[in-house]
């Protein structure tokens, strides 16, 4: 009696060494350089772009000839993912390189602190102070509208919500997300002009349009931090005869206030910049309007597009301006991701 | 110690028992009232944001063709007519972004959740998301900065190569035809709009390709597939449909991105297909932003009624998207 065995599985192909796409890699850049002399000469861009094809092909060609057709296929997929990344990387480093490299030209104390009244033609002065202050106060009144009233929401929803109240507004805040900034100008500009009529023009219509946006991104945040409270903390609470508003206020928030500042902080980034609402809603103004319920009040991001579309000396204000809002922008987002860091209750998991 | 102290000596005494009203009652009123009103306000603000729109769109839709004479920047048209050709443009700058955005996200997708060094996934999904924050008029500026110039010579190159020239002899007039410097046209501003809503789709996507069961992941790996094969086999089809909501979602915000069209596409009110010519096309709400400062009477009716067209047609964009998610969170028995 014979027993058989089976076969044992050989492998035919030979795999690559580790070494293998960084040695492509080198060659195929310098093909890139070798191809660019013969042309009109070698450019940085140029170099990586014709390097990158090169690569594509010669790594598969290679991985197909040693290791066969599988292989080479999981290889072509693997360069074309890391592209993808690399490709969404280029837009992100180039813009915040000319925003710095062209906004340093007049970025400086003294355009932080002035404001463009008097300033005209191609004078150099004048600054962003006024539009500084107008977006402060645009975003503060639409943050006292949007936090609380966001919290709350998804208070509800995490702690009261049932049925289809529940899960409607679940669903109209995330569709509420898309509305288009523009649209939601547009709603604040008839608000008010059905109440006040049209000559009124403030601060307070920018403030209601940039709340609408800001709401339905402080609703899910916040949600998504309610959520992550263990219910333990709450059932212990509710055993010790603590009544629900107070376990809400003592023991969910208190444990979730990183995660709903950094929320928060997000929710202000993101509506900072909004321009196309502004542009309809509050205009620009020259000065400082230090009201808030009268006139018309410059804001950064109003300011950086009226600047850029007047060209010449105003489009290195453009820049500077661009350079400040991004600063801006930049800063609550760093400072949010840290508050999330370093003040996110430390749990077991 | 509390618990070694003695019971009431009197077995037939009542325990002691508070017997009050709950503690914190009103509390629990006022909190959940306050709580539930700001679910409701939501909803009234939605409301009110289509009510009034359409309040003041009102007097636009309803007038005859002849009022909107005297609009200018309308030269002439009627209501749909005028508002066609802005459809067309809105609809063509978001079909080009997400053609670019919407393999490039996957791309990045999967790169941050099955590609990457764990340690470092994290990070790089801040990074993309960081092109979230970027204030859309900074978008615009470098639309017109650093982005035009660089697909310049492409967009020549496209214009004036063999295949295209050889169309024009014989076939007619291509996609490509005219390419005229700067490149004010309606590829660029599709091109700036894809790179805006990348973070939007990214963020969906790669949630979705991160909720691969790992068992899929592992079996498959274990059959003796490559990477490409498992993620082919497992993950691609698990994320099919987070995949078309996140374009959805892509799609939605493309339709009503203001700025970036608004400073980098050279206007135009005519329906065609020549993607990089100038003064061909314009979106909706780019008009809006453009016309609406100097509109008086009939003219801002117009754009309101501009606008309503907008925010239905990005509200049904967006409520289908998540009516895929959700359906999608219902019926994945993986989770």
């Amino acid at each position: 009696m014979t027993v058989t065995t089976p076969p044992v599985p050989v492998r035919t192909t030979r795999k690559l060494p580790k070494w293998a796409p960084v040695a492509v890699l080198a060659v195929s850049l310098l093909l890139a350089l070798g191809i660019q002399f013969l042309g009109d000469g070698p450019t940085i861009a140029g170099v990586f772009f014709i390097g990158a094809i090169l690569f594509a092909i010669l790594m598969t060609v290679t991985s197909r000839v040693v290791e066969g057709e599988r292989w080479a296929k999981d290889r072509l997929a693997t360069t074309l993912v890391t592209f993808a990344f690399i490709i969404a990387l280029i837009p992100l480093v180039s813009l915040l390189w000319i925003v710095v490299g062209d906004g340093l030209t007049r970025f400086s104390w003294d355009f932080l602190t002035t404001d463009m009244t008097g300033i005209f033609g191609q004078m150099v002065e004048g600054g962003a102070f006024h539009a500084i202050i107008g977006t402060v106060y645009v975003t503060g009144i639409a943050s006292i509208i949007a936090i609380p009233l966001g919290i709350f929401t998804a208070i509800y929803l995490v702690e009261y919500g049932r049925g289809p109240l529940s899960r409607g507004i679940t669903v109209l805040v995330d569709v509420m997300t898309g509305i288009p900034s523009i649209v939601a100008g547009l709603f604040a500009f008839t608000l008010f002009l059905v109440i006040f009529g049209p000559a009124y023009k403030a601060a307070v219509i920018g403030g209601v349009a940039l709340a609408v946006l800001m709401t339905p991104v402080v609703v899910r945040s916040v949600e998504e931090m309610l959520r992550l409270v263990p219910n333990e903390l709450r059932e212990a609470s509710y055993a010790l005869g603590v009544p629900k508003w107070l376990t809400i206020v003592k023991v969910v928030l208190r444990t979730a206030i990183a995660g709903i500042t950094t929320g928060v902080m997000i929710a202000i980034a993101r509506v900072i910049g909004e321009t196309a609402p502004l542009l309809l809603t509050v205009g620009i103004a020259t000065g400082v309007n230090w009201d808030a319920f009268d006139g018309r009040i410059a804001t950064l991001p109003v300011f950086v597009y009226r600047q850029y579309a007047q060209g010449g000396a105003s489009a290195d204000r453009a820049w500077a301006g661009a350079l400040t809002l991004i600063l801006i922008v930049m800063l609550l987002n760093l400072i949010a991701r840290l508050v999330s860091r370093y003040f996110s209750p430390k749990g077991v998991r | 110690m509390a618990v070694a102290e003695s019971p009431p000596s009197d077995p037939e005494a009542p325990p002691k028992v508070r017997v009050g009203r709950t503690p914190g009652r009103l509390g629990n009123r006022v909190f959940q009232g306050i709580s539930t009103a700001s679910g409701i306000f939501i909803l009234i603000i939605l409301a009110a944001v289509a009510i009034f729109l359409l309040v003041r769109a009102w007097p636009a839709l309803i007038a005859a063709p002849s009022a909107f004479e005297d609009v200018g920047f309308m030269l002439g048209r009627d209501l749909w007519s005028w508002v066609w050709p802005l459809l067309f443009g809105t609809a063509i700058s978001s079909v080009i972004a997400l053609v670019v955005a919407v393999p490039l996200s996957i791309g990045i997708g999967l790169f941050i959740s099955h590609y990457a060094p764990r340690r470092l996934a994290q990070g790089l999904g801040y990074l993309i998301d960081l092109l979230a924050a970027i204030p859309s008029v900074i978008f615009g500026l470098w639309g017109i900065q650093w982005l035009q110039p660089l697909v310049s010579p492409l967009f020549t190159w496209l214009s004036t190569n063999g295949a295209t020239a050889w169309l024009e002899e014989n076939v007619g007039p291509t996609i490509f035809t005219g390419y005229q410097a700067p490149a004010r046209n309606i590829l660029t501003a599709g091109l700036v709009l894809a790179i805006m809503i990348l973070p939007i789709i990214t963020a969906t996507v790669r949630e979705v390709f991160l909720q691969t069961p790992r068992l899929h992941e592992e079996a498959s790996l274990a059959l003796g597939a490559t990477r490409w094969e498992m993620i082919r086999q497992a993950v691609l089809p698990f994320g099919r449909s987070g995949v078309i909501s996140a374009t959805m979602l892509g799609l939605g915000r493309a339709l009503g991105e203001t700025m970036a069209v608004l400073m980098v596409l050279s206007p135009g009110y005519l329906i065609n297909f020549y993607l990089l010519q100038p003064g061909q096309h314009q979106s909706i709400a780019a008009n809006i932003a453009s016309h609406f400062p100097e509109a008086s009477g009939l003219g801002v009716d117009a754009l309101i009624a501009s606008g309503l067209i907008l925010f239905i047609m990005t509200f049904g964009v967006n409520l289908i998207a998540r009516w895929i998610i959700s359906r999608r969170a219902e019926f994945s028995g993986a989770n």
